[in-house]
């Protein structure tokens, strides 16, 4: 009997996870560029690493059973054949994952606000903490050394906010930040996070949605060429409460993107959106989490990414979990990647999990195509030239994110990232 | 009037084993308003014809020369092809990710006739013509060709054809797949685009069946990459009754 067969046995069923001796639940794909971490070559250690329950940082087969802790120490050291670093390139991590993060943080400035507050407290306050815990080291690193916290404020009943945080990186010494985001009860409001410059960043942003609140956070990754950014968001989300969370990644040359989203009461909603282009070497992760643990709530996730240039790199994990008490869930989730060109790596792996039957709905779909020369030719052959078509795929492409924004001036200003990475693709 | 010249056309194609001549010195000229039917076995070459009118990447022209009014059409790239008023009715037209149907036919009629239409009557002209050719509204805002049905793909071809009014229009096989009901409605849009706008037509073809529909002023045979023979209908008629064994059998 294989322990393939112990985590499918009760009433847990796993879709989209196939059971293969030797493989991890998500296929056999550690980075290569983890080797050297790794103690044992491929097929020593890592064939074994399917065992369950045995061994610390071996995460169990359910993402119910992840880790979870404010204290770096709780998580063993990374060798980048854990399941939820297995893409990630350890050696161009910056020492995130176990260094000191004690470089200078990136300025945070903040506009726009008519009544939301943007306070700077210690580590100590009891709002940090409040919405999230971390769910990776890296994320319990910047939680152990980022000097304070900013907290903004969306106060009760307000409506119309639209607010913009920027971080402004201008140092590549590893870092620390931590920002904590609360909407406050029946508030409405959109949350622009923006991050630019140059920086070596582990960032933990807690976002806490209280009853009746509705908001949107758009989250930029606009680095220079050379940032490293791990970001986890850390998401709560209360009764009759609406998260709309659209991650934007283009910048930095590897950004790790891991939004979590847990819900408190029921009758919330989240919508998990993501957009990417990732450029020749660049790493762009993004792995989300879903946790449905109460009745009646609803997610929809859909990451869309183009890819082009040699070892351009994007990993989407996208995970959800119904738990036994979700009952009445309605969840959906998809990603899908347009490759470029030729020497363009995209994985994309969505888990479900669903522990009750008594659900209104739960899928998953996930798709890798490429713009290829008879898709080129076909819109050639109808007097269309070879710009416009590339600029009209990905646009067309692209835009079902984009118009999740409906910020006018992100919109431009993503409408003209594209028309430039498309512009590097021509030349 | 515009002239279509096709002169001792050879056209190569790169395969594992080699480069394969499959045209073979063809000629042929078409003007506006004719309609030349293509009709041969498989693999004699005529779906290649059509692709290298077209100017797909995969086909090599060893000699010979394409003109279109004099113009010389194998210098130009696909898309001048398209806006000289040359119209490729694919046989397997691609599904193009990321791109509806309206924002395609709109960008692809600007490309054409150097300026945007007029927003409302573009609209209206989409519509009519869409109805006419009995494709569901819905697919507009679909991709192109996205989970369309063979069928479908051929209607939205032909949709094509009656909206950017080539001059001359290239059937490769579009009765293929269709049924009885389709290739009627498919057939009456070319049709319909020959009385309005003068259009000459190659249309290549295995079966006689829509010859009934859509009336060719001359059939030329294909035959291992060389016209074997050519007339009127009537030699529509006599493939029809006989078949292409009698060109297949004459010993080479």
């Amino acid at each position: 009997m294989t322990d393939t067969a112990t985590h499918l046995s009760g009433e847990k069923a796993r879709l989209g996870a196939p059971s293969i001796s030797g493989f991890t639940e998500e296929g056999e794909n550690l980075s290569p560029l983890n080797a050297a971490e790794v103690s044992s070559p491929l097929g020593g250690d890592a064939s074994k690493a399917h065992s369950h329950g045995a061994g610390a940082g071996i995460p169990d087969s359910s993402r119910a059973g992840r880790k979870t802790s404010y204290n770096v120490e709780d998580f063993a050291a990374l060798t980048g054949r854990e399941e939820d670093f297995r893409f990630t390139p350890l050696k161009r991590l910056g020492g995130l994952h176990k260094n000191e993060l004690t470089g200078a943080a990136p300025e945070v400035s903040f506009t726009g606000a008519k009544a939301v507050t943007l306070e700077t407290v210690a580590m100590t306050d009891a709002r940090v903490g409040s919405a999230g815990i971390p769910e990776d080291r890296v994320s319990a690193n910047a939680w152990k050394y980022a000097a304070e916290a900013k907290v903004l404020t969306i106060p009760a009943d307000s409506s119309g906010e639209e607010v913009t945080v920027t971080f402004t990186g201008t140092s590549t010494e590893a870092a620390a930040s931590h920002l904590v985001v609360i909407a406050e009860k029946n508030s409405e409001s959109v949350l622009v996070i923006d991050h630019v410059g140059s920086a070596v960043l582990a960032q933990n942003i807690e976002i806490d949605v209280r009853e009746g609140a509705k908001l949107t956070v758009i989250s930029l990754q606009a680095w220079a060429d050379d940032a490293i950014h791990a970001s986890a968001h850390l998401a709560k989300v209360g009764k009759d409460a609406h998260l709309k969370h659209i991650a934007v990644t283009y910048g930095g040359d590897l950004v790790r993107v891991t939004p979590s989203a847990h819900f408190e009461g029921e009758g919330g909603e989240v919508e998990l959106f993501g957009l990417y282009f990732a450029d020749a070497g660049q790493h762009l992760e993004h792995r989300l989490f879903v946790d449905h643990a109460t009745p009646n709530c609803k997610s929809n996730v859909l990451y869309k990414g183009a890819l082009q240039g040699k070892d351009a790199h994007t990993v989407w994990v996208g995970d959800v979990l119904i738990r036994k008490e979700a009952k009445g869930t309605n969840s959906y989730e998809a990603n899908r990647n347009l490759v470029l060109t030729d020497g363009a790596r995209s994985d994309s792996v969505p888990n479900l999990e669903i522990e009750t039957g008594l659900i209104d709905g739960a899928g998953h779909a996930s798709t890798t195509g490429r713009f290829n020369d008879e898709h080129l030719f076909y819109l050639m052959a109808r007097g269309i030239d070879e710009k416009t078509a590339r600029r009209l795929v990905v646009r067309g492409f692209l835009n079902e994110i984009v118009q999740q924004i409906r910020v006018p001036e992100i919109e431009e200003r993503l409408a003209e990232t594209i028309e430039r990475e498309l512009a590097a693709t021509d030349s | 009037m515009s002239t279509l010249e096709i002169k001792d056309l050879h056209v190569s194609i790169e395969t594992e084993q080699g480069e394969k001549e499959i045209l073979k010195g063809v000629s042929l000229t078409i003007k506006t308003g004719e309609t030349h039917a293509i009709m041969g076995p498989n693999g004699s070459g005529k779906s290649t014809l059509a692709s290298t009118i077209a100017g797909h990447p995969r086909y090599t022209v060893t000699s010979g020369s394409i003109t279109l009014d004099g113009a010389d059409v194998l210098e130009m790239s696909v898309d001048e092809r398209a806006r000289a008023g040359l119209f490729l009715a694919m046989q397997y037209p691609v599904e193009v990710p990321g791109v509806s149907m309206t924002n395609f036919l709109r960008t692809a009629k600007t490309a054409i006739d150097g300026t945007a239409p007029k927003l409302r009557t573009w609209t209206k002209e989409v519509k009519t013509a869409m109805e006419a050719l009995k494709i569901d509204a819905e697919f507009a805002s679909r991709n192109v060709n996205e989970g369309f049905s063979g069928g479908e793909k051929k209607r939205v071809e032909i949709l094509q054809l009656e909206l950017f009014k080539p001059k001359f229009a290239i059937l490769d096989e579009t009765d293929s797949g269709l049924d009885v009901d389709a290739l009627k409605t498919v057939s009456e849009g070319v049709n319909r685009a020959k009385e309005e706008n003068q259009m000459g037509t190659l249309l290549i073809t295995h079966y006689t069946r829509i010859l009934r529909y859509i009336k060719p002023d001359f059939v030329h045979v294909f035959v291992d990459g060389k016209i074997a023979e050519q007339g009127g209908a009537e030699l529509a008629d006599r493939l029809e009754d006989e078949g292409y064994d009698r060109f297949l059998n004459v010993p080479a």
